[in-house]
C-alpha cells in the first residue's frame, strides 16, 4: 500500500497503459462482434461454426496465445491488443446473438404490424431490448480483458502487470502486492461502472426491483 | 362500400402440401365485427396477416376501401391498421404511455396531441392514466396488457382492426370481461374489425358475421344466428354444437330473434332486458315472469319485441 502511495505517479502511468490497452481491444473487439453477431442471427446456420471456432480460441491459454501473436505483431502492446480482441470476441459475440434471439417474437411482429420500418425496429425495439445483455457481454469482456493486459507487461507492452513481473524479479513483496492491489480495484471499479450502465439500459427492471 | 374485400385470395407457403388460404373471396362490411373461426391450420391467421401485408397472397387481390393494398407502402398501410395479437406484444422496455403512443410517432403527431391521446385511449379501456401512465408492461396483469394492446391499436384513429386471437391466453373470466369491453368499444367507435378466434363462444359473442374456415378454404360466411339455424354442412354443425339447444339460446343475442316493435306500440307492462342478451337470458325471464312478451330496450329505448314463440322459432330452425 504504501508503495502506492510513493510511487503514485509511476502507478498511475503505469495504470493509463492498461486503460489504455483494455480500451482499444475493447473498441476493436465490439466492432468486430457487432456485425459478427448480425450475421449468425440472419443466417442461423453460421452460429456453430462461429461460435465454436471462437470458443476453441478461448480455451487457448493467454500466455500461448500471446506467443503465438508475436512473430506477426511483435514484442509489444500490439500482439497483446490482438489477443485480447480474440479472447473477448467469443463472449460479447454470444451474449449479443444470444440476445437478439432471446427478444419475444410477439414484440417483434407487434412492431412489424404496427408500421415501423427495419431501422425503426432496430433502434427503437432491438437495440434497447438487446442492450442490457449486449452490455453484460461487455463487462465480462472489459474483466477478461484487464486480466489479459496484466500479462502484457511480461511482453514489454507495460501496463499494471509491470509491477507484479518486475516485483517477482526482484523480490520486492511490495511491489508484488502493489500491483495485485491495483489490478483488482481496477477489475472491481470498471465492473462496479458498467453494471450500472446495464442497470441504467433497463429502465422497466429497475422500476420493478425498486 | 366494403371496408375489406378478398377477391380469390390464395396463398402457398414454400415446400407447403396445400395452399394455406385456398381462393378466398369475400367482403367485411365498413363498422362491422367479423370473426375468422376455424381449427388450427385452417388459415385463419394466414388470412388476417394478409391484410397488413405481414403476408403476401400468392395470388388474388385485397382492396380496403376500394383500394388495392398492394398498390401501398406497406408500413404506411399497416401505420392505418389497428393490430393487436395474442400476448398482447406489447414492448416491454416502454412505459404504457409510449406503448399506446408508438403509431401516433410514427405518423408525425405534434406532441400534445400525443399526449392528450394517450390519456384519452386509456380511460377509454377503463384504465386510469394517472395510474397506469409510467407503468411497464411487467407491472401489469394479463388482462390490463391486454386492454393497453387494444388502445395501442387504437392509437392512431385506424378505420380497421385486426385482431389474431386477442384474449387466446387469459382466463375465462378475464376473457369475457375483456369481450364485454370490445363490444362497448365497438358500440362506441363502430370500427371494421376483423377477429381471429378459435373459440366458438367468442365468435357467437362478439360477431356480427363468422366466417367459418377449413384447410384454407371458406367453408360459411354469415351471421350467428343462421350458422346455427342453417350450417352448412356438418362440419359448421358440429363445429358450433348446435346440437345442445339451450347452450345454444345462450350464445343467439336477443336482437338476432325479436321482431319490430309494432305501430300500435303502446309501453306496457312487459318486462325489459337489453338487445345484447342472450336468447336463454330472455327465456328466463320469460319463466319466471309469466309474462306473453318482452319489450327489448337499446339504449334505453324500446326496439322490439320478443315472444316465446319467437325463442322456439330459433331453437326449432337450430335442430
Amino acid at each position: 500500500m504504501s508503495y502506492l502511495l510513493s510511487n503514485s505517479g509511476d502507478v498511475l502511468i503505469l495504470l493509463l497503459q492498461h486503460l489504455r490497452m483494455t480500451g482499444i481491444a475493447l473498441g476493436i473487439a465490439i466492432a468486430l462482434a457487432v456485425p459478427l453477431a448480425l450475421l449468425v442471427s440472419r443466417l442461423r446456420w453460421l452460429a456453430v461454426p462461429v461460435l465454436g471456432g471462437l470458443g476453441v480460441l478461448y480455451t487457448i491459454p493467454s500466455l500461448a496465445l500471446i506467443i503465438f501473436l508475436v512473430p506477426l505483431f511483435g514484442l509489444n502492446a500490439t500482439s497483446v491488443i490482438v489477443a485480447m480482441v480474440l479472447y473477448t470476441q467469443v463472449i460479447l459475440v454470444r451474449n449479443l446473438t444470444v440476445g437478439l434471439a432471446g427478444i419475444n417474437p410477439a414484440v417483434l411482429e407487434a412492431a412489424r404490424g404496427m408500421g415501423m420500418s427495419v431501422a425503426q425496429r432496430w433502434w427503437r425495439v432491438q437495440v434497447p431490448l438487446v442492450l442490457p445483455v449486449f452490455l453484460a457481454g461487455v463487462r465480462i469482456a472489459a474483466i477478461v480483458a484487464i486480466a489479459i493486459a496484466t500479462i502484457g507487461a511480461k511482453f514489454n507492452a507495460g501496463g499494471l502487470g509491470k509491477l507484479l513481473f518486475d516485483g517477482i524479479q526482484t523480490n520486492r513483496y511490495d511491489k508484488i502486492v502493489a500491483g495485485a492491489i491495483a489490478v483488482a480495484v481496477l477489475a472491481l471499479v470498471i465492473n462496479g461502472l458498467l453494471l450500472a450502465l446495464e442497470h441504467y439500459a433497463q429502465p422497466q427492471r429497475r422500476l420493478k426491483h425498486g | 362500400m366494403s371496408a375489406i374485400q378478398f377477391d380469390d385470395v390464395s396463398l402457398r407457403f414454400a415446400g407447403g402440401a396445400r395452399p394455406a388460404v385456398n381462393r378466398v373471396t369475400c367482403q367485411v362490411n365498413s363498422g362491422e365485427i367479423v370473426v375468422i373461426l376455424g381449427p388450427s391450420g385452417c388459415g385463419k391467421t394466414t388470412l388476417l396477416k394478409m391484410v397488413n401485408r405481414l403476408y403476401e397472397p400468392t395470388s388474388g387481390n385485397i382492396f380496403l376501401d376500394g383500394a388495392n393494398i398492394r398498390q401501398l407502402k406497406a408500413t404506411k398501410l399497416r401505420q392505418q391498421i389497428g393490430y393487436v395479437i395474442q400476448q398482447s406484444g406489447l414492448f416491454p422496455h416502454m412505459t404504457v404511455a409510449d406503448n399506446v403512443a408508438v403509431v401516433p410517432r410514427l405518423l408525425g403527431w405534434p406532441k400534445p396531441q400525443i399526449q392528450a391521446r394517450i390519456d384519452e385511449l386509456l380511460d377509454l379501456v377503463k384504465l386510469s392514466p394517472g395510474e397506469f401512465r409510467d407503468r411497464y408492461p411487467a407491472q401489469l396483469s394479463g388482462g390490463q396488457q391486454q386492454r393497453v394492446g387494444i388502445a395501442r391499436a387504437l392509437a392512431g384513429n385506424p378505420a380497421i382492426m385486426l385482431m389474431d386471437e386477442p384474449f387466446g391466453a387469459i382466463d375465462a373470466i378475464t376473457r369475457t370481461a375483456l369481450q364485454d369491453e370490445i363490444l362497448r368499444l365497438q358500440g362506441q367507435l363502430k370500427k371494421t374489425i376483423l377477429f381471429v378466434s378459435h373459440d366458438v363462444e367468442e365468435a357467437l359473442r362478439l360477431a356480427d358475421r363468422i366466417l367459418i374456415m377449413r384447410l384454407g378454404e371458406v367453408v360459411q360466411f354469415d351471421t350467428p344466428f343462421n350458422l346455427l339455424t342453417r350450417p352448412a354442412d356438418e362440419f359448421v354443425h358440429t363445429l358450433l354444437g348446435a346440437d345442445d339447444m339451450v347452450r345454444q339460446l345462450g350464445l343467439l343475442r336477443v336482437s338476432s330473434a325479436m321482431m319490430a316493435l309494432p305501430p300500435n306500440y303502446s309501453n306496457g307492462h312487459n318486462p325489459t332486458l337489453s338487445h345484447l342478451d342472450s336468447l336463454r337470458d330472455a327465456l328466463s325471464l320469460i319463466l319466471k315472469t309469466g309474462a306473453p312478451a318482452l319489450t327489448v330496450l337499446e339504449g334505453g329505448n324500446p326496439v322490439g319485441l320478443l315472444t316465446l314463440d319467437h325463442i322456439r322459432e330459433s331453437a326449432v330452425n337450430g335442430r
